[in-house]
Order: structure tokens, then sequence, then C-alpha cells
């Protein structure tokens, strides 16, 4: 075994780890490993511009590679604003590994100078975190690290690391030789519970499959099998805001996404099935609604790696605990060994119950020749760009983000970023600038509302430094839209504090950092301005001026049931009650 | 929540459940938590109980394999049978949690705690509590001419039985260890 500095150590572990790009910013607890950064080439560091947008940009990273990302940050402030990165990570199973540093360990527990008990604050919002006081022990503990962010349910995980133990020698413990055993998932589900859903599939007769970001966490291959599994059964698919991509848009059984603003059918059919198998999703209650309507008459199958998502919410029929790629795997196998076959006639009856609730065109808006709709000009992003397969899409959070997974159709996982659990307003800029660097010749569109991306603005120098040609598509409406729109429902339209005052000139903003600026506010240039935005080989911001209060349905109101959604253009009063209001 | 008028049990009129938990039947449940014996583990499980609303009517802990760097934590927690099921669920999904056992269900188990009981009192009080420690098996660790402390040993239930039998005789304070349990016949 080597003996080196822990510093080095931090460098070499991330090298053996196969680590080529790393979100940080330095500080006074981290410089030994600055130093160590300094001297060597083969991991870049991106010099972020606040450590929150170190970890969007490293969870961008991840959600676009399937890699882990890796963040390096300071003691104190450095590491409690990593928090909100590092909650989001955990909400959506990102694998996340932030190393921060910490002061010297014979000086921890005396207030010093930006000291923070960072395993303290960060022991709820990770999956592990871990103090290394011991020099000998850096090197098994960030493999380790590595181990648990990317095993069984991915998520983030810090490695505090004071200052006096990044100077200490000590034996590095290189990747074979770490303490991984400990930790090790089930990923293979019950052979007896996957043949009972092999069983129900050949009973159904109005069955849906419900699937979710754990489909893409298993990876490329789970979402093969996904795929062929749908085909050769034939029946229905939606997906959860996470799992968008992992079954084409364009695929013969793809009803849209579901929940509370999901497809009309696809929430329908969810509510009407006698069969549900949910394949790496969770019953969020964005998702499922009111509990206790909540697909009332069904049989459920539920197949997820983490045995603390299974009767949580929804009581399930038959649990599957393993990774959807093994347990797909098996059913698949399973399936074409017994010769499985459908109820077909069932089935077609089935098919055209969802045709009739199709027919309902929930996405129908009514469009303007006046002002730009967001609606609009999300199906015109999606028709100038569909076409681009190494297209990335970001969001923020808000209105724009549901009108972004409705109106853009995702052909391939691994391409959709966006904060799905925690919600994270400032989510999609940084993220764009860490999918950008992993794939530094694709088109990275981050759809945002103007008051989401004021939030990580900041992100715009990191940009132009790395020249990193991210287009930022904001759909400014002067709001704060998915608030407003609860206001005008249920709070007697005051909207209180939902206005986006003294906003930039968003034009002048982007030349002031050298990007590229363009507004838009005529629905007949919005076309000139989206091609405009692609053909420039730089980073560009698009302020596109819409509709100020425009709705966003379909909606299941807060403590309804899926059979209870508002359609566009509906008679929006009193549509949530004094109970569900309380909700958010 | 109050304001809005929920009447609890009402969980057809929300997204969220807000059945009252105490409609569906609590049940008492001891769980044997083994860990590895490093620092903050202690914390990851007290974490989970409070961030996540579950009770702790009493926890103990202490390493139990030096060599093995395990201690085994003793937690009593009451909840409706779904509850119960996710907080083991998620007590084994901590890193650190090595194995989860439900000793309400897995058997029978025994179950013992330890307290002590510090009773003032001159007199025929004085006699009455040696005499009530004698009946509960409990020992005299101290005494001066008026005081004794016992030491008693026993199901929770027995030493609140002791405790109310104290109370009207001297008692002044106690301490108690919290359960310790252990699973009957040969398998660990």
């Amino acid at each position: 075994m080597k003996t080196m500095t822990g510093a080095k150590m931090v460098v070499e572990a991330l090298k053996d780890q196969g680590v080529e790009v790393v979100f940080g910013y330095p500080g006074g607890a981290v410089l030994p490993i600055y130093d160590e950064i300094f001297q060597q080439n083969e991991i870049r560091h991106v010099l972020v511009r606040h450590e929150q947008g170190a970890v969007h940009a490293a969870e961008g990273y991840a959600r676009s590679t399937g890699k882990p990302g890796v963040c390096l940050v300071t003691s104190g402030p450095g590491a409690t604003n990593a928090v909100t990165g590092l909650t989001d990570a955990l909400m959506d199973s990102i694998p996340i590994v932030v190393l921060t540093g910490q002061v010297p360990t014979f000086m921890i527990g005396s207030d010093a100078f930006q000291e923070a008990d960072t395993v303290g604050i960060t022991r709820p919002c990770t999956k592990h975190n871990w103090l290394v006081k011991d020099t000998d022990a850096l090197g098994d503990v960030i493999h380790q690290a590595f181990h648990v962010a990317k095993g069984g349910r991915p998520g983030p995980v810090l490695v505090d690391i004071p200052k006096d133990v990044q100077f200490a020698s000590g034996k590095y413990v290189p990747p074979a030789k770490a303490q991984t055993a400990h930790y090790a998932p089930r990923v293979k589900g019950d052979p007896e519970a996957i043949l009972r859903m092999v069983e129900m599939i050949e009973e159904a007769e109005k069955p849906i499959f419900y699937t979710g970001g754990g489909v893409i966490n298993s990876g490329p291959g789970a979402c093969r099998l996904l795929r062929e599994f749908v085909d050769a059964t034939g029946f229905p698919i939606t997906s959860t805001l996470m799992g968008l991509g992992a079954y084409p848009a364009s695929g013969r059984h793809w009803m849209g996404m579901l929940g509370m603003h999901g497809l009309y059918e696809a929430n329908l059919a969810m509510h009407g099935c006698d069969l549900m198998i949910n394949v790496g999703a969770r019953f969020d209650d964005r998702i499922t609604g009111r509990i206790a309507d909540f697909s009332p008459r069904s049989e459920k199958v539920h197949i997820d790696i983490d045995p603390s998502s299974i009767n949580k919410v929804i009581h399930v029929d038959v649990p599957i605990l393993g990774d959807v790629g093994h347990v797909l795997e098996e059913a698949l196998a399973l399936w074409k060994a017994r010769g499985s076959k459908t109820r077909a006639p069932a089935l077609a009856k089935w098919w055209a119950q969802i045709g009739e609730w199709r027919k309902v065109e929930c996405l129908r808006y009514r469009n303007s020749d006046k002002v730009i709709k967001p609606q609009y000009a999300l199906e015109r992003l999606e028709a100038l760009t569909k076409d681009r397969k190494d297209r990335f899409i970001c969001t923020e959070v808000g209105q724009h983000q549901m009108w972004a997974a409705q109106f853009l159709g995702f052909e391939e996982p691994n391409h959709w970023m966006t904060s799905g659990g925690l919600g994270t307003m400032g989510y999609g800029f940084p993220a764009s600038i860490g999918v950008q660097m992993a794939h530094p010749d694709a088109l990275v569109i981050n759809v945002a509302g103007e008051a989401s991306w004021l939030m990580n603005m900041q992100e715009m120098g990191t940009a132009t430094q790395y020249r990193l040609p991210v287009k930022q598509f904001i759909l400014n409406n002067e709001r704060l839209g998915m608030v407003r729109q609860w206001q005008q429902l249920l709070h007697g339209e005051r909207y209180s504090h939902s206005w986006s005052e003294a906003l930039p000139d968003f034009v002048k903003l982007a030349e002031a950092f050298g990007w590229k600026g363009i507004q838009v506010k005529d629905p007949a240039d919005l076309d000139a301005a989206i091609l405009e935005m692609l053909a420039y080989d730089g980073p560009v911001i698009v302020d596109c001026l819409v509709e100020k209060h425009e709705n966003c349905f379909p909606m299941i109101p807060s403590g309804k049931a899926h059979n209870e959604m508002l359609l566009g253009e509906a008679e929006t009063d009193g549509a949530i009650d004094a109970k569900g209001s309380v909700l958010v | 929540m109050s304001a809005l008028k929920i009447k609890k049990g009402s969980s057809s009129h929300s997204a969220y459940d807000l059945r009252d938990p105490h409609a569906e039947g609590l049940e008492k449940h001891t769980l044997a938590v083994i860990v590895a014996n490093e620092a903050g583990v202690l914390a990851r499980v007290i974490g989970l109980f409070s961030g996540r609303g579950y009770n702790i009517e009493s926890l103990t802990v202490a390493e139990v394999d030096h060599a093995g760097h395990r201690s085994r934590i003793t937690v009593v927690t009451t909840g409706t049978p779904s509850v119960i099921e996710q907080i083991k669920a998620q007590l084994g999904r901590i890193v650190p949690v090595h194995e989860v056992h439900d000793l309400t269900v897995e058997g029978k188990s025994v179950e013992r705690e330890l307290a002590l009981f510090k009773v003032a009192g001159e007199g025929n009080n004085r006699v009455e509590a040696l005499r009530l420690a004698d009946i509960f098996r409990a020992n005299v660790v101290d005494s001066t001419l008026e005081s004794f402390v016992f030491e008693i040993t026993g199901t929770p239930e027995k030493i609140d039985a002791f405790a109310d039998l104290m109370r009207p005789i001297g008692l002044v304070e106690m301490a108690r260890t919290g359960v310790a349990a252990l699973s009957r016949g040969t398998r660990g």
C-alpha cells in the first residue's frame, strides 16, 4: 500500500473511481486538496459560483450519465450551502458524492472559524455520511462512499475531511481492498412473486404499467427490458415525472405522464384499472391524490429496491423487492418460457376506453396570435428540437416544469433532468451546466421560469468560464406562476408576493456575462428566436415573454381523486375545498 | 388544521393520510437493532424516529461484541401495524444497521429492565419498604438511617408496580435503564 498525504489520497481515490469532473469551490479547510488538484490534469475541476450550484451541477452530471456526480466544498458555509442539493438528490435518488473540508480534528467542537457540525447537519439529508479522523481510513471511506452512493436505491453521500487529516500521511487503500461488503442490497426478486405477477398479467383485463425514476436508475438495460416487456404484453404505460424517457414518448403504448398535472387518460386509466404494475415508483402524493380513492378496484404489484417504499403509502398485493432490471429480466424470461398470452378481447376493450378518454384532448389550450402561450412556446421548442438525438432538457420548478413534462417528448432515459421530490427552484440552470460538462457537444436546454432561474443565476459566470453553450429558455410571465395559480384557486385571487418585481433586462444580463440574449414576445417571432438560440455556438438566454395568468391544466386539485380532474378553461371556483387547502 | 375543522379520521378528504393513528389500534413492539459500533450511529437511529414522527417508549444501547464492533440497540415503540413495518424497513435502510429483529413477532422473548429506587422515611414506612422489597426481590444497595436505595430487575410492568407501592411510603427518586430483551430458545 502506498503512503501519501490525505489530500493526495483524495485525488488518488477519485481517479481510481473513474471520476472525470469535480464541481467545487475552494476555502480554508480544503486548501491541501485544492493544492493537489492544481498539480494534476486527469480530473477536471469546475469552479462554480455557489456551493448549491455545485451540487445541482453534480446532479445534472449524474442524471445524464448514470455515474455519480462529485462535489468538493469547504467547511462551515461551504457545507451548509450544499444541504439543499443533498436533500434534492436524496428525494430523487441521485448518486452524488460530496467531499467537505472540516476544521482540524483538535479544533472540532471549539466553535472554530468556519466550523459546522457537517455530519450532524447532513445526516438526515444523505444516504450516509462519514467524518474521517484518521488518514489511514480516508481511502477506504471514499471508496465506501462511492459504493453506497451507487448501490441499492442510489443517493447522496458526504465525506467530511478535517484539514489535519488532509495534511497527515497515511496508507492509501485501493478500491479493491475497501470494506464495501457490508452494504449489499438485494437485487434479485423473489421468483414466486415474479411468477404471481406474470400470472396476474395473463389474467388482467384493464392493466396499466406505472413506472418511475427507479427504472432509469436501474440503467439503460432496465429501460430496454421495460420496453420489451410492455411491447410483449401490449399494456398501456404511464410514468411519473421522474421516469420520463424510460419508455419512448413515441412508443405505441405510451399514455403520457400521470399525477397532479398528468394526462387525463393516464389518470383515468390508473383510477379504473384492474391491475397496476408499479415499476420503480413510490406512490408519491403528487401521484396518488386522495389515498382513500386511489385506484380502488385494482390489484397492485410493486417492484422496488427499497424495502421502505413497499406499503409505505399504498398497500400492495404483490411486492417484489429487487432491482428493476433484474426483476424485469426474470419476468420476461418467465413470460417467454410459459408462452404467456394476454386476454386480447378484454385488452382491446380497455384500449378503446382509453381512446375515449384521449378524445378529451386534455392538453388543449386556447392559443393566441397576440401573446405567446407558454404551451405554444414548448410545442414550438419540441417541434424544432425533437429530431436532435443529443437533446437534454433540464427544468426549474413550477408551471413551466409541468408544461415541459406535458409538451416535450422523451425517447431515451437520462435526457430529462428535473427536481421532482424536493421541488427545488434554482435546480435547472446549474444542472444544465453539469449536463453540458458531461456532454460537451450536446444540445442542453434549461426550460425555466424567470423566478426559479434567478435563484441560481450566479452560475452564468461558470458557463462563460468553461465555454458551456447552455440554452436558457425562460418562460417569463413575471409571476411565480404555480404559486399564483394556487392563490387564484384557493386564496381568493389575493396574489400575495407572487410577482416577479424588478426583473433584470435579460438581454443585457446575458451580454454582461458574454452570452447572447434574445427577447421574444410576438408569437410570430417565436420560431425565429428558437432557431437563433439553436444556431448560436455559446450560452444563450431566451427571454420568452408569455401569457401572465395562464393556468396549468389538467390538474387534480389537492385532496381530490384521479377521476376528479380539472381540465383546461374549467370552472375553478371552489375547486379545492377547505380540507384540501391545508395540503401543499 | 383545527381552524379548517378537519375531522380526525377523515383521510378520505385529503391527499395525505390524516387518519388518527390511535384509531387503528396501536401495538407495542420491542425491536432489537444490531449496529456497527461507530460514531453517530445512535444519532442516526434516534433521528429516524424523531424525523419521521415515530414513538420511542424506551431505548437502551451498549456494545455487545467488542471484537466485532457491534452494539445492540433495544427500542420499545408503539404504532399501528403498518407504522411498525415502516419503522423496521426504515431502520434496515440505515447503512451501519446490520440486523433488525422484531422480538414481539419473532417468537417468544424475555424482557428485563433494571431500576434504582431511593426511598426515604422512618419507623413503620421503613419496615414496610423492606418488606415490599423482599416480595419484589429487590436488593438494598445503599442505606442510611433515613433512606434506602433499592435495586430491582424485572419487566417494566413489575417495576411500575413496585414504584406504585413505594410512592406513598417515601419514594424520592428513581432511575430506570429501559428494556433489554432477547429471544427465547437456542437461536440468536
